[in-house]
């Protein structure tokens, strides 16, 4: 596979680009049903929703992680994440938007250039976390001074 | 209560269910089904959704997202019969956490092998809220782990059944 070879070299703090998403509708979670194979009647069926004592239904946590994941892939190419994992803090509902943020914690040199530490985070149009995580990504910088 | 609770109608899970390993199922990765997963997350890396962008980075095809083989575990006829076999209830569940380790890409034509098993079993809340930790192996067919999930499941205990 061919490796994606960065321009830049990443220090803690560094921000990723912060990936928006629009509101996230019925729509969205209706075709991340059947696109993820979660057939989870709580995400699409309001009436299976409201048997269980929600309110309404509301988005499978995988979606906001996906979107995470885009965000990665954005940033460092489609080979470099190493580990990915998320902690679902609070519940995404229909009409939130989404920030998916990533920050570098700890940046150390290794074989073909860069290992990341990322704190990540999604924020919900009220300004809280709902998806609290970390990742591991190898950048290769090899390239570089080509 | 630590009696076995296989027989048991309601949401309790056992600690005696730490290591169960549920059977292994086999899935083929399909590109349609990749280019669906990719659209509707708005992924617009044309490795995702262009098969000859994926072949020109070096792929035999598409690649998975990041959390897709998560979704390869759910494709299959019953895919919620390893919790249902732990005695847990779907409405009384949520997501706690979900975590990734990659070492190969999952690529369209792939034919993936999942393995579950039962990684630990833990009370809060003085048992209001038990956490199922399940581990799964994503194998390819050439025999290589392609990516390790590691799931937590949280069940709302009901007071009935404490």
């Amino acid at each position: 596979m061919t490796a994606v070879a960065h321009a830049r070299r990443y220090a803690p703090g560094d921000l990723i680009p912060t990936l928006q998403i629009t509101p996230v509708s019925r729509a969205t979670l209706a075709l991340f049903a059947g696109a993820s194979n979660d057939h989870n009647p709580m995400h699409i069926d309001l009436d299976a929703a409201r048997a269980a004592g929600m309110d309404d239904v509301f988005a499978q946590g995988m979606l906001p992680m996906a979107y995470l994941g885009r965000a990665l892939t954005n940033a460092f190419g489609p080979f470099a994440l190493c580990e990915f994992g998320v902690r679902f803090a609070a519940i995404t509902h229909v009409r939130d938007r989404l920030d998916c943020i990533g920050e570098v914690i700890t940046a150390v040199d290794c074989a073909s250039g860069q290992r990341l530490n990322l704190k990540l985070t999604v924020i919900n149009s009220r300004g809280e976390p709902t998806l609290i995580g970390d990742a591991v990504v190898e950048i290769n910088l090899e390239e570089q001074n080509v | 209560m630590s009696s076995r609770s296989t027989s048991q109608p309601n949401s309790m899970v056992d600690v005696a269910q730490i290591g169960y390993r549920h059977p292994a199922h086999s899935v083929d990765v399909e590109q349609g089904k990749l280019r669906f997963f990719a659209r509707v997350i708005g992924e617009t890396n044309p490795i995702y959704t262009d098969e000859a962008a994926a072949r020109a980075a070096g792929l035999p095809g598409l690649a998975a997202p990041p959390t897709y083989a998560f979704s390869l575990e759910l494709d299959q006829t019953r895919p919620f019969a390893m919790l249902e076999k732990l005695g847990v209830r779907l409405n009384r569940v949520l997501h706690g956490s979900q975590r990734f380790i990659y070492h190969k890409p999952i690529c369209a034509g792939d034919r993936i092998t999942l393995q579950s098993v039962v990684e630990d079993i833990y009370e809060k809340k003085g048992g209001a809220l038990r956490f199922i930790v399940i581990r799964t192996e994503a194998t390819n067919q050439r025999g290589e782990l392609a990516v390790e999930m590691s799931k937590t499941v949280v069940v709302r205990q009901s007071r009935s059944a404490k």
